[in-house]
């Protein structure tokens, strides 16, 4: 009998390759050289173990019924990854079908409102589909092929990670269905015509607060009855291990192809990389290839909502505390008592009351600088982008580029003499938010004037 | 072996033991603290354990509301979800292991790990263990994030029941068997909770792989029993036999009817299960 005050160690044969990941994650890349074109290895510099702790963050709090499938899926995937054929054909469809690499384009204009600083947009608003989710989906309905199964199951609360599952499934001829809160169907009408036409199941969600969080459960009941022929793709590096690991690599691609265009177009990294953090898988993949470049400062915008002392937020790292949820340990929002609270945001994406375990980590060290941003400063950055150089970005993104503005004008008064470049992840395009920015300033739709008539 | 059994079976296995002794599976009979309010709850629970005409379940398993029940079905859902919205709060559940330990039972509570990590492991072990408690079933927890769980349970003797699936692999099964104490929680089926029409054909399956692998464990078995006839056909194999939707049915359905604290129907279903697992 082992002693019964230890935890029985029930994973070490499973999870070896995993080990050997981490092993491989000591080699500090070049600062200088060429980026890797291709995923990278687990948990650069960011002390991720190899049963997925973050420190005190992360684990799997799951039911034993999916132990089974996360071993299996964390092996395949850790296969796949070494896997020549694996990387080529996500290469290819990175480039064929998704249209990467996403430019680098600067925003000289923005960044007249920005301080001295000189901002720059990687933008991830141009791929297929609309935001950086085609590159989470396309690596995951790869690796559900590879594992012979037939069926992928997804979360989503505005839609976008929904869309983006049901295109990738439309492409590789998988059964997909998508769990969305009732909340959302009602107010996301259009997303849920876009998923039911690429062919995929909508299942609206009523328990609970019916949004994201609640969706998020209802897929793992599903999973957990379904396991044997169904991969849940998750959308977010949250969850139990191995999907904060491997959303991360999936989304690594964003800093690869970042750092490698920097250094060609200015000949330098940047001073720090922005993004917005709802579970936080673009600032994830926007930080994940500079993680160990230490002179690169890691910022993550969280969704303020309307101000943190109104409890209507959703900034689980500066406005919440350490709990559990959806299978790990991280800063949540919840009560005294560890139920989880409805988080409010006016971009339905960060609207989550949970982040990422190895965000809390990279807060938790000092390694990434999280601050909040409120509706009313991501809908000015958002007015301000439009105008002044002509991109229309998710309201998401639009918290990113109102951080990004704030810390220029920080620096500026902080360090006058620096001139800082800063590279905003602009994760998605605006087009679905256009009925939100009508409301947010009052436009009717009406047009200025009506001439022609007789 | 036998005294490997007796030295892990703590208080909840000496009830299955006792039930054994009697030549007949245990009983154990879930119900959440809150629902329909928290002084009805405590009567449901008091309930379950019978009276001296009739007898009830052997084992009372006490479930704390939680905002996320990953592993739960509609039934059980909707009573979590309204007792939240009435206000039951964490520490209810001492009071309700009082009401069952004044009933003349023993108690064990089922509980999402978010909810004892926020109260703190070793303070909700200790007021946990002085209401009267027996151990703790944990949906969401297994062995490998369990550290702080071990030692609290340890010093202030309390079960440890880690549930195992038919997915488990056999290694699983064997560390997770030894991890226990008390005795092991057998989901039949891969999906959440809920009534079933028919059990699991999983289920032998699962306890006799259980019997292989971990002769000396105590089984239960839950996930779909709905009846008397399902009690005794499920209490033939595994020793244990674990009973929640169908009995939080009967609350719903007072509710709906109307009379909240009629707890009748309640009675009617765990006399068909305590006479089933005794057929």
């Amino acid at each position: 009998m082992s002693d019964p005050t230890q935890p029985a160690s029930t994973q070490a044969a499973p999870t070896e390759p995993a080990g050997e990941l981490a092993g491989l994650a000591t080699t500090t890349p070049d600062p200088t050289g060429p980026a890797d074109p291709h995923p990278g290895v687990a948990g650069e510099g960011s002390g991720g173990d190899k049963h997925g702790h973050y420190g005190i963050f992360g684990g799997q709090f799951v039911p034993e019924a999916l132990n089974a499938a996360l071993v299996q899926l964390e092996n395949e995937f850790v296969a796949a990854l070494r896997d020549d054929d694996f990387r080529a054909e996500l290469s290819r469809l990175h480039r064929d079908y998704a249209g990467r690499p996403s430019p680098i384009t600067p925003l000289p204009r923005l960044s007249e409102h920005a301080g001295r600083a000189r901002l720059v947009a990687k933008r991830e608003d141009l791929n297929h589909t609309g935001s950086h989710k085609i590159n989470n989906v396309l690596g995951q309905a790869l690796l559900t092929k590879r594992m012979g199964k037939t069926r992928v199951i997804a979360e989503t609360g505005a839609g976008q990670h929904g869309v983006a599952t049901a295109t990738a499934a439309a492409l590789l001829g998988l059964e997909c269905r998508v769990y969305m809160g009732k909340v959302d169907t009602d107010r996301q009408a259009l997303n849920v015509a876009r998923m039911q036409l690429l062919g995929a199941e909508v299942i609206a969600v009523e328990s609970g607060s019916a949004t994201l969080k609640d969706a998020m459960n209802e897929a793992m009941r599903d999973w957990v009855s379904t396991v044997d022929t169904t991969h849940y793709l998750i959308g977010t590096v949250a969850g139990p291990h191995p999907f904060p690991l491997m959303v991360k690599e999936f989304q690594r691609i964003i800093s690869t192809e970042a750092r490698a265009q920097l250094l060609e177009s200015h000949g330098q990294l940047p001073d720090a990389v922005a993004a917005c953090v709802g579970g936080g898988s673009n600032a994830m993949g926007m930080f994940a290839d500079f993680i160990n470049d230490p002179e690169v400062e890691l910022y993550g915008f969280e969704a303020e909502g309307d101000g943190i002392d109104t409890g209507r937020h959703a900034a689980s790292i500066t406005g919440g505390a350490v709990g559990v949820l959806h299978g790990m340990r991280t800063y949540v929002l919840a009560d005294e008592d560890g139920q989880t609270i409805e988080s409010h945001s006016i971009s339905a994406g960060l609207d989550y009351p949970g982040v990422g375990p190895e965000h809390a980590f990279l807060a938790h060290t000092g390694r990434g600088h999280y601050e909040p941003v409120t509706d009313a400063e991501a809908m000015e950055a958002f007015g301000l982008i439009t105008r002044l150089e002509g991109i229309m970005p998710a309201i998401e993104s639009a918290h990113g580029i109102a951080g990004a503005l704030r810390l220029g004008r920080r620096l500026a008064e902080e360090q006058p003499d620096r001139e800082p470049l800063i590279c905003i992840c602009l994760s998605g395009r605006g087009d679905k938010d256009v009925p939100t920015a009508l409301d947010w300033f009052g436009l009717t739709g009406v047009p200025n004037e009506t001439v022609g008539g007789f | 072996m036998s005294d490997v059994r007796a030295r892990n079976a703590g208080r909840s296995g000496q009830v299955y033991l006792r039930a054994k002794a009697e030549g007949r599976a245990a009983l154990v009979g879930y119900l959440p603290v809150g629902y329909p309010d928290v002084p009805t709850s405590l009567d449901a629970l008091r309930a379950l354990c019978g009276d001296g005409d009739h007898p009830g379940v052997d084992l009372v398993e006490v479930g704390l509301p939680y905002s996320d029940p990953m592993m739960d079905g509609p039934v059980i859902q909707r009573a979590g979800t309204t007792a939240l919205a009435r206000g039951v709060r964490t520490r209810d559940v001492f009071a309700a292991v009082e009401a069952v330990a004044s009933a003349g039972g023993t108690a064990v509570a089922m509980t999402y790990w978010a909810l004892v990590d926020r109260y703190g492991v070793d303070a909700f072990a200790r007021d946990f263990a002085n209401a009267g408690g027996a151990g703790l079933i944990t949906p969401d927890l297994t062995p490998d994030e369990a550290e702080e769980w071990f030692v609290a349970s340890e010093e202030h003797d309390l079960d440890r029941i880690f549930l195992v699936a038919p997915s488990s692999t056999d290694e699983r099964i064997i560390a997770t068997t030894a991890a226990c104490r008390g005795w092991v929680y057998a989901t039949a089926v891969m999906g959440v909770t809920g009534a079933r029409q028919q059990t699991s054909s999983a289920a032998p399956a699962l306890v006799e792989r259980l019997r292989r692998l971990a002769p000396d464990t105590l089984v239960g078995v839950g996930l779909g029993v709905s009846d008397g006839e399902q009690a005794r056909e499920v209490g033939t194999f595994a020793d244990g036999v674990i009973v929640g939707s169908a009995l939080v049915k009967t609350l719903l359905a007072a509710e709906d009817a109307g009379n909240p604290a009629d707890l009748a129907g309640l009675r009617s279903v765990v006399a068909d299960l305590a006479a089933g697992v005794r057929s």
